[in-house]
């Protein structure tokens, strides 16, 4: 039965072999049916393996061992507990929707095959990453996830932007990666496994003991616990390194849906939560851990209240809610932050999916106010991302307000100090989340339509195959919230423990809904009452919006701190100075000076007898005169 | 031309392909035969000889017989590999000796022996050597169109002394196969090279015979002190401190220019660039890893205190070497040099392992040796390829090649993600392994050494969005379109090395253990050296 369990990451890994190597010379239906179909089955095993889990059984299986040399032994196994179990529902239901609606979405694509076999090698990624009983092997699925991500970022590649957010997107994840891969050596050689089973007992041991780095006296398991958050910081778009996701929005929108907002950019937090007895153990780290979340998830909800383009707004929100998670974690709410996870994958995958079904419509267009008035031609799409954005915006009875109601009440009730400062960003947030993503709703949907008159005409409700898993996802944004994952994740997570009374939940729900309200008011005033009042503003505080519209101008200072000088000393230090003039001197020199000395003894030899017998009896006189003194 | 000529051509073509499948499958049986009652036969000596006997027998083919020319070298060259398998299938891995050992008196006054033996470190190289020597036949079929019998004798003739070098248990012999492969390689970089190739051969070769006649007198010196020139002998003495560093830094001069290690890599960009195809898959596959190899042969074992001395030392250069050649990497506009300096930056790798002076370390360091090979490999042919349809290498000219040659936009991916060490592949194990023992060895070197990480990724990935990505310009649509995508033989060429990168990637576990013995042996004889110096 076990074995059985392999067959949900391999399914996917074999659609993508069936594609990558045959659908070129197939049809489109042929395509769509195997990767579809693998994903269906895959899906199919996991729930199977989710009963199990309810059932209260955790499934370990080692497959095979995949490094061995001298202490270090890892394999290729998966565990399947209460985590994994959450992750395995979001991720096989999530890509199997996203991969039903990409078969209206990519219609008549020239790299139709190419396309679906890159989403079935992530989800493949993907379940590795989730379903690993060992660090390496989330290192191999992260990796992996990163590397479709590359691949379907530059999906488009004829065009330099998509070609260079792929780039991007991995080179700044490795970044991430870097600090990630040291952890798991120092993490290694301190406890000689990578081994979740084997790793956490042993962890107690290391408590209190102090590495000196580079002259520093720091605590081994914070230093540990921060270097893996920064592999947590690159693939989760956090602050510093979230630069990539918003480019990352050049991809095919169902991949936006389902790669940058559902699930891949989620392991981070599924990392945190998962390493939960190697972060409960430090308290600087998870400060930290909390301190970027709150702060990342309050700057990207900033930027996002200025954008024009609408996968960008969402992409923002994305990296803010993500922030949210990660704020959860930081206060040793796991499963609050899990349980976020969970319900965003839902409903944030719902907006992209209907900002696909917008563009779908608009030919392509992405700038909000080129749209309005939607509602009318697409009331599908209008209705679901209503339900998406009230869901976000923690509207009680739909899945968000459940989990972002919980991440509050957490960070609140906190035994921490900053448990408070924590609980006032998230409201703030809360509020200002609200207000952009109706802002989307409003202009978009709302009013007059203020594109060209021919977009006019080409406006329409998207096909079917793209409205139902629409309505399939708005279902779960609806109800997703009734499965109280906090709880059900327990037995992995643990929970967090408030420090202050019950009853004052009810205080810190109602102050959540009515920052949710206020942001929602405010947009419609804004954008429905007093359309012009937005412009006014930003003539008024004209600085800031250009601040907040170039982002914070995270990208120019990156570009001036790190590319540029990075190049400049490739080409003029290294390569014109060391490489060319210093060692290719040096090698060229000695020849030359060789050459160069032959070329100033030749005079010398005149060819005359008598010269060379004076020069040789003087050097004759000149050797014994020395040997004599000696 | 009539009918009966035609059906002439087509009965010899029939019975040359019989007469291959002959060879072939003769070959694989008589290898299976030695496989079976291995250590009675010398296995060693006949894979040395056998690709000169061949070059022979080429030398006696008229030169207008292209074909045949072609056909039989790559005959000799499967052979070769066939009957280097039974190495592979017979070794003993649980043990350390050395294995096949021959051994006859050659030089009676002097008491120098022809005396070949190898291990599970050297088994790896031979086997790698057949291999490339295959693909290096295949992709210099089109390639290569003047000189054609020179060519592949002198191919064959870098094979026989390569594999000589890693089998050499004298070190006399081992000289003499060390120089001796010089003088092919020279003639293949300056005889059938770039515009600039008597320049980067006549540098190539004074560079690395400086750094020979070096070890020359480092090996004169051993020699005339213990009076045997048995290289397992000669491990087991314990030299004055003095006398180890110097004779260390005797050898070391001969290996840091082959490896090549920073300072004395400059030979190498400029040797890349300028040899044909199959000249610089044998450099980046094989010869380079010589230097190591000497490293590992000589060095350590010989020398051990000088090596702990110098431990140190040899990190640093090894991490300069890292960061510099991936720095350098990224202004290049030549795909050659590219890959070229990012040799330097991998090979940096290696030595960072090896001077790790811990098993993973050292593990890693000739993991990655083999997969630099594979990889590095891999490349160059893909260069190959592509340079035979475009005749330039200057990246500015390429742009949207992914658009016009799919396949090989897919394969080049493959092994540049190996390149850059992602989880999966080859290159993953062994960059994993090295970063590991360095880290244990010294942290801030492990540190320093992984940010090639993110640089490598960087140059890599920049590279392959210049050459594959974009629209596709003007000039490449006029010198690719017509010969379109990979054809067979450059999908054969290419095939196995993509079958390594993943089966490494996926199951290192088969070569792991074969150097496991070898390597726990070498750090033992080391710590045990130590011991008994302190």
């Amino acid at each position: 039965m076990e074995r059985l369990y392999l067959l949900i990451p391999l399914l996917p890994l074999l659609g993508f072999a069936v594609n990558i190597l045959m659908g070129r010379f197939t049809k489109p239906r042929f395509v769509n049916t195997v990767a579809i179909s693998s994903i269906f089955l895959s899906f199919l095993i996991s729930s199977v393996a989710v009963y199990e889990v309810l059932g209260g059984r955790v499934i370990e299986y080692n497959i095979y061992t995949w490094i061995i040399s001298h202490d270090l032994q890892v394999s290729i196994g998966y565990l399947i507990d209460e985590l994994t179990a959450v992750m395995l529902i979001v991720v096989t239901l999530v890509s199997l929707l996203v991969h039903i609606y990409s078969v209206g979405y990519m219609h008549g694509d020239p790299g139709y095959a190419r396309y679906f076999a890159y989403l079935n090698l992530f989800v493949f990624s993907m379940l590795m990453l989730i379903m690993g009983n060992n660090l390496l092997q989330l290192y191999f699925g992260w990796e992996a996830v990163g590397l479709c991500s590359y691949f379907l970022i530059g999906f488009w590649y004829e065009k330099k932007s998509a070609a260079n957010a792929g780039k991007k997107a991995f080179i700044v994840n490795r970044v991430g990666d870097f600090g990630f891969t040291l952890g798991i050596f120092l993490l290694f050689i301190n406890v000689q496994t990578l081994n979740y089973g084997e790793l956490f007992p042993k962890l107690t041991t290391l408590q209190g003991e102090v590495i000196n780095l580079l002259g520093l006296h720091i605590d081994l398991i914070t230093l540990i616990a921060l270097l893996l958050f920064c592999g947590a910081v690159g693939k989760s778009a956090q602050l510093p390194l979230h630069v990539w996701l918003p480019d990352a929005m050049e991809g095919p929108t169902p991949v936006s849906a389902l790669i940058h907002a559902a699930t891949m950019v989620t392991a981070g937090v599924f990392m945190v939560a998962r390493l939960n007895p190697l972060y409960g153990l430090s308290e600087t780290a998870l400060f930290i851990v909390a301190l970027v979340g709150a702060i990342t998830s309050f700057i990207a909800a900033t930027i996002g209240l200025v954008q024009r383009d609408i996968k960008r707004i969402i992409a923002y929100s994305t990296i803010s809610q993500l922030g949210y998670m990660f704020l959860a974690c930081g206060v040793a709410a796991y499963g609050a932050g899990i349980f976020h996870l969970y319900t965003h994958a839902f409903f944030k995958a719902l907006l992209f999916l209907c900002a696909g079904s917008v563009m779908h419509a608009m030919a392509g267009e992405l700038d909000i106010f080129k749209m309005g008035g939607l509602k009318k031609y697409m009331p599908v799409t209008y209705a679901t991302f209503l339900i998406a954005a009230l869901s976000i915006s923690g509207i009680p009875g739909l899945a968000g307000f459940f989990s972002k109601d919980e991440i509050l009440w957490f960070a609140y009730s906190s035994p921490k100090s900053y448990g408070k400062i924590l609980w006032f960003i998230g409201t703030i947030t809360a509020s200002i989340t609200a207000f952009y993503t109706f802002r989307i709703l409003f202009l978009a949907f709302h009013g007059k339509f203020r594109g060209d008159a021919k977009l006019l005409n080409h406006l329409h409700e998207s096909p079917k195959v793209m409205t139902y898993p629409l309505l399939i996802l708005a279902l779960f944004s609806i109800i997703g919230g009734y499965f109280s994952v906090p709880h059900f994740i327990k037995p992995v997570v643990g929970e967090a423990v408030p420090s202050v009374p019950h009853e004052q939940e009810k205080i810190v729900m109602i102050i959540s809904i009515c920052a949710a309200l206020i942001g929602i008011l405010l947009a419609y005033y804004m954008y429905v009452l007093k359309p012009l009042l937005p412009k006014m503003l930003c003539e008024r505080f004209q600085w800031l919006y250009r601040v907040l519209f170039n982002k914070y101008y995270f990208d120019e200072v990156y570009n001036y701190l790190f590319v540029k000088p990075t190049l400049w000393i490739s080409q003029k230090i290294v390569e014109n100075i060391t490489d060319r003039k210093v060692i290719e001197g040096i090698v060229n020199g000695i020849p030359k000076l060789l050459y160069l000395a032959g070329e100033k003894l030749r005079p010398i030899q005149t060819g005359y007898l008598q010269q060379y017998a004076i020069l040789m009896i003087m050097g004759i006189c000149i050797i014994l005169f020395i040997i004599l003194m000696v | 031309m009539s009918t009966e000529y035609v059906i002439k051509k087509e009965m010899k073509k029939h019975l040359l392909i019989a007469l291959l499948i002959t060879i072939l499958a003769g070959s694989t049986i008589i290898a299976f035969g030695i496989a079976v009652n291995n250590f009675k036969y010398p296995l060693l000596s006949t894979l040395i000889f056998f690709p000169l006997l061949g070059s022979l027998f080429i030398f006696f083919i008229s030169s207008q017989r292209e074909e045949l020319i072609k056909v039989t070298t790559l005959v000799v060259a499967i052979v070769e590999f066939i009957l280097s398998l039974p190495l592979y299938l017979s070794f003993d891995k649980y043990s350390s000796k050395m294995q096949f050992i021959e051994k006859y008196l050659w030089i009676p006054q002097w008491g120098i022996y022809y005396s070949l033996g190898v291990d599970g470190i050297s088994i790896l190289f031979i086997l790698l050597s057949g291999l490339l020597t295959i693909l290096c036949v295949l992709v210099s079929w089109n390639e290569i169109n003047k000189k054609i019998k020179e060519f592949y004798i002198c191919l064959l003739l870098t094979h026989s002394a390569m594999i000589g070098v890693f089998m050499s248990l004298d070190i006399f012999l081992f000289y003499i196969f060390w120089e001796a492969m010089l003088i092919p390689m020279y003639l293949i970089i300056g005889v059938w090279g770039g515009p600039r190739r008597i320049y980067s051969a006549i540098k190539f070769f004074l560079y690395t015979f400086i750094g020979s006649l070096l070890m020359l007198i480092g090996i004169i010196i051993l020699y005339l002190h213990t009076g045997t020139s048995d290289l397992m002998r000669l491990t087991q003495f314990s030299y004055p401190y003095k006398m180890q560093i110097w004779l260390f830094l005797a050898f070391l001069s001969a290996f840091a220019v082959k490896v090549p290690m920073w300072p004395v890599h400059t030979w190498l960009p400029d040797a890349h660039t300028e040899a044909p195809t199959a000249g610089s898959v044998i450099l980046a596959g094989i010869l380079i890893k010589m230097g190591a190899y000497g490293l590992l042969r000589f060095n350590i074992p010989m020398f051990p205190e000088a090596t702990l001395a110098l431990k140190p030392f040899m990190l640093i250069l090894s991490v300069i070497a890292i960061i510099y050649g991936a720095l350098i990497c990224l202004v290049q506009t030549d795909l050659k040099r590219l890959i070229a300096y990012s040799s330097v930056s991998h090979m940096g790798f290696v030595t960072l392992g090896i001077f790790a002076l811990n098993h993973q370390g050292i593990q890693g360091g000739i993991l990655q040796m083999i997969n630099h090979g594979i990889i590095t490999g891999a490349l160059f042919l893909c260069i190959g390829i592509v340079y035979q349809r475009s005749h330039t290498r200057e990246i500015a000219k390429y742009g949207g090649v992914a658009s016009v040659m799919p396949i090989y936009s897919a394969l080049f991916m493959v092994f540049l993600l190996a390149s850059i060490g992602l989880p999966g592949t080859n290159g993953f194990i062994g960059e994993f392994l090295i970063l590991l023992g360095a880290f244990k060895a010294w942290k801030l070197m492990s540190i320093l050494g992984a940010t090639a990480l993110i640089i490598g990724a960087a140059y890599m990935l920049w590279l392959y969005e210049r050459v594959f990505f974009k629209k596709t310009t003007p000039y490449i649509n006029e010198h690719i379109r017509g010969y379109g995508d990979l054809n067979s033989r450059e999908i054969v060429t290419l095939l196995p090395l993509l079958l390594a990168v993943f089966w490494i990637g996926f199951y290192p576990k088969e070569i792991l253990s074969f150097l496991d013995l070898s390597v726990r042996d070498l750090l033992n004889h080391f710590n045990s050296m130590i011991g008994v110096a302190k």
